[in-house]
């Protein structure tokens, strides 16, 4: 499995396949099925009691020779109260065991579909994805929950209502039997027809209601624009047309939905009148008791409310389902990197030597980034790499650390190829600090000892203070307990990026991978910013992405790259003696746009 | 909370009277036909089933009649149907729409101050979720406005059959009523949790994926694996919880009418043997107490859903109350032909507003005086958080002075016209602002006067003439959201064209070339001083910047720190005599300096922001 897009076995992968899927997935969801199947079916035996003691009533009870025998008439009551408790207790047993065996099963499945995302590769979470992975875990769980809360008990009640209600009604009498039936299949057609429309309405009213939000964003978050050009009047034209086509897909899906509970209300009336018709002609031929007929007619209203809300359920059902799917299909997947584990490698004690052997680098249906890579990196020696946007620079960065695996060749710590080394010794020797430097909504202190939550506030201070950001940190409000806010907005992008260098620092690598900043901080910030830089790359084996040359200046050693092939290397000083090289071309660009 | 949720609702009927009208009848009309078919059961069980059966005769007229009779209910139960969730569902939809639009219509009028002190999500779910979350109610409400109706008439029918079935009624109907109540106000603070819940595990989820990269380089899966499954575990247990109520409440407002109807049939058999009643009331009796079940229902989700209605309305209030008007002045500033605006801060005082009324504000800006004056280029320099930025929003009264004045041409900019101020000043934001829309829309932003033509010729100007051609769909072409199809400079070269477009006749950077490559930035500078044409600057500019580059092409340097003017000058007077000016622009040099005496270490020296954007996957 290579390719960037999850796994989708089936496109139309049919509703039973999926939930067979499920079940295998969580085996937790069949513990002790049977017996809430077996609560279930004495549950819905309580809803034909009454009709049953209608009957016994008046045929044994009331229309008996010699008036009505209140003996037989409370015995009937009695014994019936009696099934309604026993029943009503095994509705509440029911309930309570499928919901706790359901929820604590979709819990973990969030949870494993959680871990399974943060096992993906890079290529699998990228940016543009991540949108949808985390409603993997979000909204698709929550719409199988939401279903099982509501939908899926009365789907599972309604349906048993239904064949118990048709047991009893062919108990009574098959032919009025026929009739109900014959009254409700033509409608039952219509709804299902109707569901169909009502399934494509609502997919309108999400899809409107993603514009609308999408308008109400674009005039909140562009206040400023809409308030410097003055288009006040065509913003609110915008809003007010999203609004409006929101509301009359709205209206639309409504109007569906009501012509199917019309449908299944119109059925009831004709069976209704139908086996009053056919009713008393049976009775006139002596076939069909008073009660029996009585009976029938509760039963009747018994049988319409469960096809209309089966049918309705239906529709959430398939919504629940397709989220049931996503989520599988995101655990099917499996990490093309893989940690090898218990039979992995530990990485050798001590500095860490890089070796590159004829690496290439595609990614999936591209041309290759990187062509035939063969190169030696010293242990503790610092190494920049440049190179111009798309060159494949980022590549070193993503292959050293084992976001993704090359294509071609192997990569080499220390002689051990990348791919035979736990995760466990990977992540704690080689440390990557990413462009961004994204810090978590939790304080300064938690974040800077996010790879090491044993470390205390004291050490902390002490790194903070090796890395000449003692004054910076007493000038924050409250010091290492200054809460950084959702993404680190709380502070600036410079501060934000000392806290990301910290961070790796306090993780102690043997090799960092730096992917050098680029966003715009004002020049004194930058200066603290590049001797941050320079205490934590001290004694490290270091291989920087270099944005700006100026850090390719400082290195040992600078590795130019272009289109995915190492043409230069060597000191910054040796490189720009040739003019005419891509370093020296490089390097020329570069003091014309500082000096 | 029950009073403030009824009246929340009934705002809601005021403001849709009509629609609640035909709603409520309906529902009305329903609940009678639902009393009524209990009574036609009752009927033609008692008056043609049992005597056709007793005569094994069967009187045709009556049994046609009877058939007529139930199917014709049904009709009349479409009908209210009908009327009833049509009418429930527009008011809700309509409701939702009207407050949306005026809920945004207040966002475009409130000044900025204003949307500054909310958080952005916030703005969102006001005028999303909480708007929805207050007309919630409304689907339900004319079934159980009807419902209730319904009761009353069902009460007053058994009283008219018989007085004994009657107290089993006035027994079971308040009882199903309190059991839905009690039921709602349980289930209400359960369901909030898990909802609350809900949106706290989508939190982690979010940013944890947001942070995949250092979660995956440091190795921490297992960690916020916890983290997620500690929120994940306590939002199963609310929904365990929420699902326990349920199991209790549901199959007990089932039971509670079938033992009615058992009661019924007790009592009515003791009053059939009376003779008080006969087979016709008791069975009517019998199918009412089935039927009226689950209507009764409809009042216990109207309930359930008030708390909820009553936060979001509150929450829409607080937009909606929102005081605070940035009203515009009737002057013009229209001279003929045009030429380029001056600019002047007379000891300009500025203040963000405090979150909350009881707090100071953050002082921004003090004694701020300057002019811009026609034709000429200002830099404006200073280190982070002086309040550059300030400086340009008051310039194009984005937000007004707390003391002192901005002027245009000698013209207080809070006596001009919106139309004549935003054709006179254009602003262009640190962070480039583009709308989901086509090239040409997001220019043109449907200014009149502004053709084909006019748009290119911006786009030249901007140097964005290029990759705009090189689009596929050429102006025409869509950016998609926040304008993602483009990369950051061609985002800002864009914003750039569309300032240009309007021919403003002061042209406010806020360092809005940061992801323009120097070269670029400064022929974009050059081309604004002395347009093609040949004839003087079209524009003055005040200009946001942190390159030398940038600098030196400005008449003059204003040199702010801390929300005061310390200098200004010329960019070489200001180097000599400035110490603050020569520290932040010569910063580079600095560090280069410090670099060669401690040579030792190997000291990292930049030489300028780096400013190019990686764009590899």
């Amino acid at each position: 499995m290579t390719s960037g897009e999850p796994q989708r076995p089936e496109a139309t992968e049919s509703a039973w396949r999926t939930m067979r899927r499920g079940l295998a997935l969580s085996p937790e969801l069949r513990v002790g099925l049977a017996g809430t199947l077996a609560l279930a079916l004495v549950y819905m035996v309580g809803r034909v009691a009454v009709p049953v003691a209608v009957q016994r009533g008046i045929d044994d009870g009331l229309t008996v020779a010699g008036g009505p025998d209140l003996g037989v008439v409370g015995a009937v009551a009695v014994a019936t109260a009696a099934v309604l408790v026993v029943t009503t207790i095994c509705g509440y047993l029911m309930m309570r065991r499928l919901f706790t065996v359901s929820e604590t099963a979709l819990a973990n499945v969030r949870t494993r579909a959680f871990r399974h995302v943060h096992d993906l590769s890079m290529l699998h979470q990228q940016s543009e994805r991540r949108g949808s992975l985390v409603s993997r875990v979000t909204s698709d769980v929550d719409q199988i929950t939401q279903f099982l809360q509501w939908g899926g008990v009365i789907l599972i009640v309604n349906l048993g209502q239904l064949v118990v209600t048709t047991a009893v009604m062919l108990a009574y009498s098959w032919r009025l039997t026929l009739v109900v039936i014959v009254a409700f299949a033509p409608a039952v057609l219509v709804i299902r027809a109707l569901q169909r429309r009502l399934g494509a309405a609502y997919g309108v009213v999400r899809q409107r209601t993603g514009a609308l939000l999408g308008t109400i964003a674009e005039s909140v978050v562009g206040a400023p624009v809409i308030r410097a050009y003055g288009i006040a009047g065509r913003t609110s034209r915008r809003l007010d047309d999203a609004i409006d086509a929101q509301r009359t897909a709205q209206q639309r899906a409504i109007r569906i939905s009501i012509m199917g509970s019309s449908v299944g209300e119109l059925a009831a009336g004709v069976a209704l009148a139908g086996v009053v018709v056919l009713g008393v002609l049976l009775g006139v031929d002596g076939s069909l008791s008073v009660g029996q007929l009585t009976a029938f007619l509760f039963l009747v209203t018994l049988f319409i409310q469960p096809v209309q809300i089966a049918t309705e359920v239906l529709n959430e059902a398939q919504n629940a389902i397709a989220g049931w799917r996503r989520v599988l299909d995101v655990l099917d997947v499996a990490p093309d990197v893989a940690d090898p584990g218990e039979q992995g490698r530990e990485l050798p004690d001590g500095p860490l030597d890089i070796r590159f052997a004829g690496v290439s680098f595609a990614y999936p249906g591209s041309p290759p980034v990187l062509h035939d890579v063969t190169l030696d990196i010293p242990a503790k020696s610092r190494v920049a790499v440049v190179g111009e946007t798309g060159s494949g620079k980022t590549t070193f960065a993503k292959l050293l650390t084992r976001l993704m695996d090359p294509t071609e060749g192997t990569v080499l710590l220390s002689g051990v190829p990348l791919d035979r080394v736990r995760f466990s010794s990977l992540r704690s020797r080689v440390v990557m600090v990413p462009q961004d430097g994204f810090l978590f909504d939790a304080t300064v202190g938690e974040n800077v000892r996010f790879a090491r939550p044993e470390l205390t506030d004291e050490q902390l201070t002490v790194a903070f203070t090796e890395l000449g950001l003692a004054d910076w940190l007493d000038g924050l409000p409250s010091g290492l307990d200054t809460p950084v806010g959702e993404r680190g907005e709380a502070l600036s992008v410079g501060e934000r990026q000392l806290v990301a260098l910290a961070r790796a620092y306090v993780a102690d690598p043997d090799l960092l991978v730096l992917d050098e900043a680029t966003s715009a901080v004002d020049p004194a910030t930058e200066v603290r910013l590049q001797r941050t830089l320079d205490a934590v790359t001290r004694g490290r084996t270091t291989l920087a992405i270099a944005h700006r040359l100026s850090t390719a200046q400082a290195a040992d050693e600078v590795i130019v790259v272009d289109r995915g092939r190492i043409v230069q290397r060597g000191p910054h000083d040796e490189l720009v003696r040739d003019p005419d090289s891509v370093y020296g071309l490089l390097y020329a660009s570069w003091l014309e746009q500082t000096r | 909370m029950l009073g403030r949720g009824l009246a929340v609702l009934g705002r809601a009927i005021r403001e849709q009277p009509r629609i609640f009208a035909v709603a409520v009848t309906s529902s009305v009309l329903f609940g009678v036909m639902v009393i009524a078919s209990a009574y036609v059961v009752g009927a033609v069980v008692g008056e043609v089933v049992v005597p056709s059966i007793a005569d094994g005769s069967v009187a045709v007229g009556a049994l046609a009649l009877a058939a007529a009779a139930l199917f014709g209910i049904s009709v009349l139960r479409v009908v209210a149907i009908f009327g009833r969730r049509l009418g429930a569902g527009y008011m809700q939809y309509r409701l939702q729409a009207a407050y949306r639009r005026r809920v945004t219509r207040r966002y475009l009028d409130l000044p900025l101050a204003w949307h500054q002190r909310n958080a952005t999500g916030t703005l969102l779910s006001n005028a999303n979720s909480d708007v929805e979350a207050a007309w919630y109610p409304i689907a339900p409400l004319p079934f159980a406005v009807g419902t209730l109706v319904m009761l009353v008439g069902a009460i007053a029918s058994l009283f008219l059959t018989d007085w004994a079935l009657a107290l089993v009624g006035l027994a079971v109907f308040p009882a199903l009523f309190a059991l839905n109540v009690v039921y709602s106000r349980r289930m209400a603070p359960r369901q909030a949790r898990a909802q609350r819940l809900r949106a706290e595990v989508s939190g982690i989820a979010h940013e944890s994926f947001d942070g995949a990269l250092v979660v995956k380089t440091m190795g921490r899966e297992a960690q916020e694996t916890v983290r997620f499954s500690a929120r994940a575990g306590e939002l199963r247990d609310a929904l365990i919880s929420v699902g326990r109520l349920r199991g209790v409440f549901d199959p007990l407002l089932e039971t509670l009418p079938s033992l009615g109807t058992l009661a019924v049939l007790v009592v009515g058999a003791v009053r059939l043997r009376h003779g008080a009643i006969g087979v016709t009331e008791l069975v009517s009796v019998a199918f009412l107490f089935t039927v009226l079940a689950f209507p009764v229902r409809a009042i216990g989700w109207v309930l359930a859903e008030l708390p909820r209605s009553v936060a979001g309305w509150d929450r829409v209030r607080r937009v909606l109350d929102a005081t605070g008007e940035m009203p515009y002045g009737d002057r013009r500033l229209d001279p003929d032909p045009p030429a380029p605006a001056s600019l002047a801060f007379h000891d300009v005082h500025f203040a963000y507003e405090p979150a909350e009324a009881h707090l100071p504000g953050v002082a921004v800006l003090g004694e701020v005086s300057f002019t811009v004056p026609a034709g000429k280029t200002v830099a404006l320099v200073g280190p982070t958080g002086a309040g550059k930025s300030t400086v340009a929003s008051l310039a194009v009264r984005l937000v007004d002075p707390r003391a002192g004045t901005v002027t245009l041409d000698g013209v207080d900019v809070r006596d001009l016209s919106a139309e004549s101020l935003t054709s006179t000043v254009a602003l262009v934001a640190q962070v480039p602002f583009v709308f989901d829309d086509t090239v040409r829309a997001n220019i043109t932003l449907d200014r009149p006067g502004i053709g084909d033509d006019d748009v290119w010729a911006a786009l030249r100007l901007a140097e964005a003439d290029g990759f705009v051609a090189a689009l596929p769909d050429g102006l025409d072409t869509l950016v998609g959201e926040r304008g993602t199809s483009l990369s950051g400079g061609q985002r800002q070269r864009l914003t750039l064209a569309r300032a240009l477009a309007g021919r403003p006749r002061l042209l406010v950077l806020d360092d809005a070339t940061s992801a323009v490559d120097p070269r670029v930035e400064a022929a974009i500078l050059a081309g604004l001083r002395a347009p093609a044409g040949g004839q003087g600057a079209a524009a003055s500019i005040l200009v946001v910047a942190y390159r030398r580059a940038t600098i030196a092409l400005a008449d003059e340097v204003i040199y702010l720190e801390q929300g005061r003017v310390l200098a200004r000058g010329t960019h070489r007077e200001l180097l000599a005599t400035v110490p603050g000016y020569a520290d932040l622009v010569t910063a580079y040099e600095q560090a280069e300096r410090e670099r060669e005496q401690t040579r030792t270490y190997e000291e990292v020296t930049p030489l300028a922001s780096g400013l190019e954007i990686e764009v590899d996957r």
